[in-house]
């Protein structure tokens, strides 16, 4: 019966539906754990009181958010130099985010369960995010104001909330003059020193310019002095306020108001409180600057980064793209030629990307770049300006890189529209370029698009090129600002991808970053996926088109 | 389409011979669109051309020769002022100098052999100079005089650049880093002669062979100076050190300190070397003797290559050998035999090491000299000097500028052009015996914080790092892919496969950063805990599929007949979650049970293979996972576009479905699926984030799944942004890059003009 069934090639007809199902369930599974772990960071979690005794040590309390645990076999955990009684069969142990960077020198340990004595939640425990030292985890005891107390225990609460709105209104107002205001008069002089060297270069240098150059300096030095007052004023005022704090075991912290960027009690929250919470911590997370070497805060330089360099590597593949596929379609001759040209085309998209990026480093930010800074700007030497890896560099090598996507789709597009429409335009006196323009590409434009939306998907994700050609792990600008001529394409930018790689594996700690780049990584899967499932979508309905004007 | 063409072109013939202006304007514009399509389409191959080319343009320098041109030829500057014991180049090859037998220091033009500036050393009244010596190491420029009434001199020759009125100034001179006062090192006065220092700024050592005339005959004599600088006064005072070294004396022709005072060589007339350490400087032990030359040969010279590991020996018969202080299998240091270079037929007169890489130049009693690299063991130049034995000769710091004075009295100035000595296809591809390596390797070591640093660019270890994880890759990829390509395309029902073959070819669309980052930080704790349960996992599964489809014919007809055929991976999703929970879940349980903990320690305590958390296994799993959709996508269609017919004719002459499967249609597709497959690889083989996250990127040569590995790709990734452009380490990164391009570039087209030929069958079928 066995022996009929085994012969009858079921059983591997079945294996091979079972290969099918795993492809399936990892894919599934990858999304899933990326959504679960990223999506659950935002919320506030419930702190924790433990006391807690090891063995033979006094008992002590700690606070924090069980973040994680594990059970350890007893056999194991005796391999590993824990003592386990006979009756233990399991050590389970807890991973407590317990901050306090500041005080105890590591914001994370783990616990035993068994050393457990109590656990509890009290309502009063509160969790501050700080600019520095990560999260604090403790109880309110006093508000001062200029040193003086003014106000303690449970009324300090609603004060505090009060003070750190003002807090972070200063906050905002120093932000904005150092980033905006002082940013664009730094950028300003520098502009006034290049123009210097240059008319120095060119001996143009007379006493006539100088005099000019030294008016426009002063005019800056005026408005600079008025900003560093006003900023003198703010800084006096953001630094007036401190919140006296009390850790698990009693040390009194003070944490100036000025670090804080917010004070909860997650134990006290309705579920209300919390959603308002998680919607601006996923706000904060999409539009504010990183915190603390990439660990916290939100990652809104590197999605403008992405997206940047997405539009700038769009703006150039499209027309290459479009145009290596007419040609291939419409005017050349299908023999040797297309042949090669379709083989180099496969071949372009089976080149690593990263010797695009060692290609991209060594032609266009080298050579390229090189040469543009000895010709156009050589008042800024020994400092690079296109002779270093940057965002013009990066988007013309994911260009490169993208080429077949766009070639291949578009291509498709045009192979699928009938002969007959071109037949008739041409039969109707129209040119080659006119029907190509009027009839042929219109119609092929939605598989234009595809390649250009997978061209982009596949650009979002690329990380290993971008390492060498402009990516940094912090830009201190953005390349798009205020200041002329607006759009800095010599920038070095931050991205998503990179973002990821950075984060996770180059950070100093990276137990505290691995919930972020977990958040940071369904970001970029949800934009990967959407854009593909939009190409998938668009392909469909074109192919419903053909089908039908070919019927 | 050629159809088209001509009806355009007799369409424009009719135009033209009606046409007015715009008519011929719309012409003109059509002929602009033409030209400017055309262009366009064929710089599609120039940019790959371009890539090609232009990282063939980077790398070339690598393998091309040197070469040296000789610049100038005139009389020795200053003759009468006695024998050149030494000649030297300083940094800008501008200003040469000649150091005389009788302490006289000449610096001249390079260039013309003007006499620049005469300086004479600060001797003591009533003392010949017996013996001389270049300090070490050399880039320091101090040199040493040993005296006839045991005491030396140490004199330090600098140049001191400077821009008056923008032109570059050379000024040459003499210092004394010890002090002007000769310093004693044999107490009893007799001659030193034969003498070596080390100059540091705390403490310097000196050795001498004292004079066989002295009462209890000639010695080895080391002295030591702590230099102690006091609080109050400039003045630093000298403490010394001294002792004897156990050893006979008389015959010793070079005495060689290396820069760490740490080891002293001794070589005599026979050949014979005898190594001491002296990191004890009031008792030196002997670690080792040895024999340098083969019988009948003598040593003629003897130099430190750059670094003071290893030393250069130059015999009568025109060998050079190189010997390193290696460690041998007892733990115990040794001298080795690293390599051995054949310069010429007749003596070897003398050896300059480079200052800034691991290179020499010779001259030899056959009048020529040569420049070698001792890692890559190439002969970088052979040149023949002309008449005359050369005398002394000097390589400037920068290893491009040679003088050499011949018997006859002339000296002869080279340029050099030696940019890329280090690479050669030995180096990068075969072992290399480095300096202070037990034994020839392959090892991958670009860069380190010292000049005199070996560069190790043995591409050997990536390359099989590169095949390592792709294979493993595979070794995941291809069944999974291949099996379910076969399910999708022939036995899937289309309302399944509608939504099925998307969402698989969407895995290929996820960055692979995020599957490196979940590989690394998420997968390899996981397997790390429970290895045994996923090797149970890869038989476990297989066994329950396949039992549970035995089952399945006996379920009751009500539920067979409501789930068609072909919707078998829909069913057996759940028995593969339950399966892959049992396996994971009796994981711990067992490896206690079977192998008394953990199965880790079990690999590592009883078969010695050792475990990294980031391993081959878990990059296998992670890039498998990226590979997957490439060759399921390929194969798919190949499988799904062979004929109906075909397959129709097949069952109706009786055969099974699985018989079909087997016997026609993968037959049929197999050119297809091969191209899938070799895609794949290609894929695999260039794949950057997953290996750069999921391995600890160490360059090991271990074939071991619980190994880490570095790949080409991973390497470039690494080093790229710190490699200085055009240096050695930037052509031989570009070289993993132009191999990268290269190994795709082949199996892409291979793959591609399979397929092309498939489509062609298909439609001839």
């Amino acid at each position: 019966m066995i022996k009929v069934w085994f012969k009858s090639g079921a059983p591997w007809i079945w294996l091979n539906a079972a290969a099918v199902s795993i492809c399936m369930l990892m894919v599934i599974g990858i999304l899933g754990l990326v959504t679960a772990r990223g999506v659950g960071h935002f919320w506030p979690s419930q702190v924790k009181q433990f006391t807690y005794q090891e063995e033979g040590k006094p008992e002590k309390v700690i606070i924090g958010e069980q973040v994680d645990s594990s059970v350890t076999p007893a056999i194991m955990a005796k391999s590993t130099g824990h003592k386990m009684a006979d009756n233990e069969d399991v050590l389970i142990q807890y991973l407590i985010k317990s901050g306090n960077r500041d005080v105890s020198g590591t914001d994370f340990l783990w616990i035993e369960k068994r050393n457990v004595k109590s656990e509890s939640e009290p309502d009063d425990l509160i969790v501050v995010e700080r600019r520095e030292w990560g999260n604090f985890y403790g109880r309110v005891l006093e508000i001062k104001e200029s040193g003086k107390t003014i106000a303690a225990g449970s009324e300090a609460w609603s004060i505090l909330q009060t003070k750190i709105e003002e807090t972070l209104a200063i906050f905002k107002e120093i932000a904005h003059l150092e980033k905006k205001e002082i940013g664009a008069i730094n950028y300003n002089l520098e502009r006034l020193r290049l123009k210097q060297r240059k008319l120095e270069l060119e001996n143009r240098l007379d006493d006539n310019a100088k005099e000019e150059l030294a008016l426009e300096k002063s005019a800056y030095d005026v408005d600079y002095k008025q900003y560093q007052a006003q900023l003198a004023d703010l800084y006096l005022k953001i630094r007036r306020d401190v919140l006296v704090a009390e850790t698990e075991n009693g040390t009194q912290v003070k944490i100036p108001l000025a670090k804080v960027v917010r004070v909860f009690q997650p134990n006290s929250m309705s579920v209300i409180d919390k959603i308002s919470h998680y919607g601006s911590k996923v706000f904060e997370f999409l539009t504010e600057d990183p915190r603390e070497a990439n660990t916290e805060g939100g990652i809104f330089p590197a999605i403008f980064g992405t997206v940047m360099m997405v539009l700038m590597m769009s703006v150039i593949v499209t027309p290459f793209g479009v145009i290596a596929a007419v040609y291939l379609r419409e005017y050349a001759k299908q023999g040797f030629i297309t042949r090669l040209i379709r083989i180099a085309v496969n071949n372009l998209a089976g080149v690593p990307s990263v010797v695009y990026g060692v290609f991209g480093l060594g032609f266009f930010v080298y050579i390229l770049g090189g040469n543009i800074d000895r010709i156009f700007f050589p008042e800024s030497a020994p400092a690079p300006v296109y002779g270093t890896p940057g965002l013009l560099w990066a988007s013309i090598t994911l260009a490169l890189l993208t080429l077949p996507v766009v070639i291949v789709s578009t291509e498709e597009g045009l192979a699928r529209i009938p002969s007959s429409i071109r037949e008739g335009s041409l039969a109707l006196g129209a040119t080659k370029l006119e029907t190509l323009w009027l009839t042929v590409l219109p119609m092929a434009s939605p598989a234009m698009m595809t390649g250009l939306i997978l061209a982009v998907a596949r650009a979002a994700g690329e990380v290993a090129p971008l390492m060498l050609v402009g990516v940094v792990k912090l830009a201190p600008t953005l390349p798009l600002d205020g200041n002329f001529p607006f759009l800095h394409l010599d920038r070095k930018f931050m991205h998503l991808g990179f973002h990821i790689y950075d984060v996770g594996f180059q950070s100093p700690n990276v137990e505290a970053a691995r919930p972020l780049v977990y958040a940071t990584a369904l970001l970029l899967v949800l934009v990967i996926v959407g854009l593909n499932l939009a190409a998938i979508v668009i392909r469909n309905n074109l192919r419903e088109k053909y089908r039908a004007l070919e019927g | 389409m050629s159809k088209i063409n001509n009806q355009t072109q007799s369409n424009s013939g009719l135009q033209l011979s009606s046409g007015g202006t715009h008519e011929k304007w719309r012409l003109i514009k059509d002929a602009i669109a033409r030209y400017g399509v055309i262009a366009g389409g064929l710089g599609i191959i120039f940019a790959i051309a371009l890539i090609f080319f232009y990282l063939l343009y980077v790398v070339y320098p690598l393998f091309i020769s040197a070469s040296a041109e000789p610049v100038a030829q005139y009389t020795v500057p200053e003759s009468n002022l006695g024998k050149t014991v030494l000649l030297e180049i300083e940094e800008q090859n501008e200003v040469g100098t000649r150091f005389t037998d009788n302490g006289k220091v000449v610096f001249f033009s390079v260039a013309t052999g003007k006499t620049i500036l005469v300086e004479s050393v600060k001797l003591p009244a009533d003392t010949q100079i017996v013996s001389f010596s270049q300090g070490s190491p050399i880039s320091e420029g101090a040199v040493i005089y040993g005296l006839s009434d045991g005491k030396a001199v140490v004199v330090k020759h600098q140049y001191k650049v400077t821009y008056p009125n923008n032109v570059k100034l050379i000024t040459p001179s003499l210092s004394y880093p010890m002090g002007e006062n000769p310093l004693v090192v044999d107490d009893t006065g007799a001659a030193l002669e034969k003498i070596a220092v080390k100059i540091g700024d705390k403490s310097s050592t000196i050795l001498a062979k004292t004079s066989s005339n002295a009462p209890g005959g000639s010695k080895i004599r080391l002295s030591h100076f702590e230099k102690e600088q006091s609080l109050f006064a400039d003045e630093a005072t000298l403490t010394r050190t001294d002792s004897v070294i156990n050893f006979d004396a008389q015959s010793v022709k070079n005495i060689l300190i290396d820069k760490d005072e740490q080891n002293v060589y001794l070589i005599t007339d026979e050949g014979n070397l005898a190594l001491f350490n002296i990191i004890d400087k009031s008792t030196p032990i002997l670690i080792k003797e040895q024999m340098l030359v083969s019988k009948g040969a003598s040593v003629t010279s003897s130099a430190f290559l750059n670094g003071d590991l290893s030393i250069m020996v130059g015999d009568s018969s025109g060998v050079v050998t190189q010997w390193s202080k290696v460690r041998d299998q007892n733990n115990q240091f040794t001298l080795e035999k690293i390599r051995a270079f054949k310069v010429s037929d007749s003596a070897v007169l003398g050896i300059n090491p480079e200052q800034r890489r691991k290179g020499f130049l010779t001259v030899d009693a056959n009048n020529t000299m040569g420049i070698y690299h001792s890692t890559s063991e190439r002969q970088m130049i052979k040149e023949s000097l002309g008449s005359g034995v050369p005398t002394a000769s000097a390589l400037s710091p920068r290893a491009n500028a040679v003088l050499v004075e011949s018997a006859d009295g002339k000296l002869n100035s080279w340029t050099v052009d030696n940019k890329h000595p280090e690479v050669s296809i030995q180096s990068l591809w075969e072992e290399v015996w480095y300096e202070s390596y037990p034994k020839p390797d392959y090892i991958w070591q670009s860069s380190s914080a010292n000049s005199d640093f070996e560069p190790k660019y043995s591409l050997t270890p990536l390359v099989f790092g590169t095949l390592k994880a792709a294979f493993y890759a595979m070794l995941v990829a291809m069944p999974l892919a291949l099996m379910g390509a076969i399910y999708t395309a022939y036995f899937m029902t289309p309302k399944m496969r509608q939504y099925v073959k998307p969402t698989i070819e969407l895995m290929g669309a996820l960055p692979t950063v995020i599957l490196g980052f979940l590989a690394g930080l998420w997968l390899a704790p996981i397997i790390e805990e429970h290895l045994a349960g996923l090797f149970t996992l890869f038989i476990f599964v297989p066994i329950s599929v396949i039992l549970f489809a035995y089952l399945w014919q006996f379920f009751p007809k009500s539920i067979l007949q409501n789930i068609p055929e072909g919707w078998e991976s829909a069913i057996l999703i759940p028995v593969i979650i339950v399966s892959a929970w049992i396996s994971f879940s009796v994981s711990v349980p067992l490896e206690g049970y079977l192998f008394g903990g953990t199965l880790r320690d079990w690999f590592k305590n009883e078969l010695g293979i050792g475990y990294d958390q980031r391993n081959a296994l878990v990059v296998g799993i992670a890039m498998g996972f990226a590979v997957i959709p490439t060759i399921y996508s390929i194969a798919e269609d190949a499988i799904f576009s062979v004929p109906k017919h075909l397959t129709v004719g097949s069952l109706a002459l009786g055969a099974t479905t699985w018989q079909t499967m087997t016997k026609v249609v993968l037959l049929t597709a197999s050119p297809g699926i091969f191209s899938g497959v070799m895609i794949g690889l290609g894929r695999a083989v260039g794949e950057t984030m997953i290996v750069l996250m999921a391995t600890g990127n160490t360059p090991v040569m271990d074939i071991s799944i619980f190994q880490g590995l570095r790949t080409l790709a991973a390497n470039i990734a690494v080093e790229m942004p710190e490699s200085a452009v055009d240096s050695t380490h930037y052509r031989v990164l570009f070289l993993a890059a132009l191999v990268l391009f290269t190994f795709t570039f082949v199996f892409n087209t291979l793959a591609e003009i399979i397929r092309q030929r498939l489509r062609e069958k298909y439609s001839s079928l």
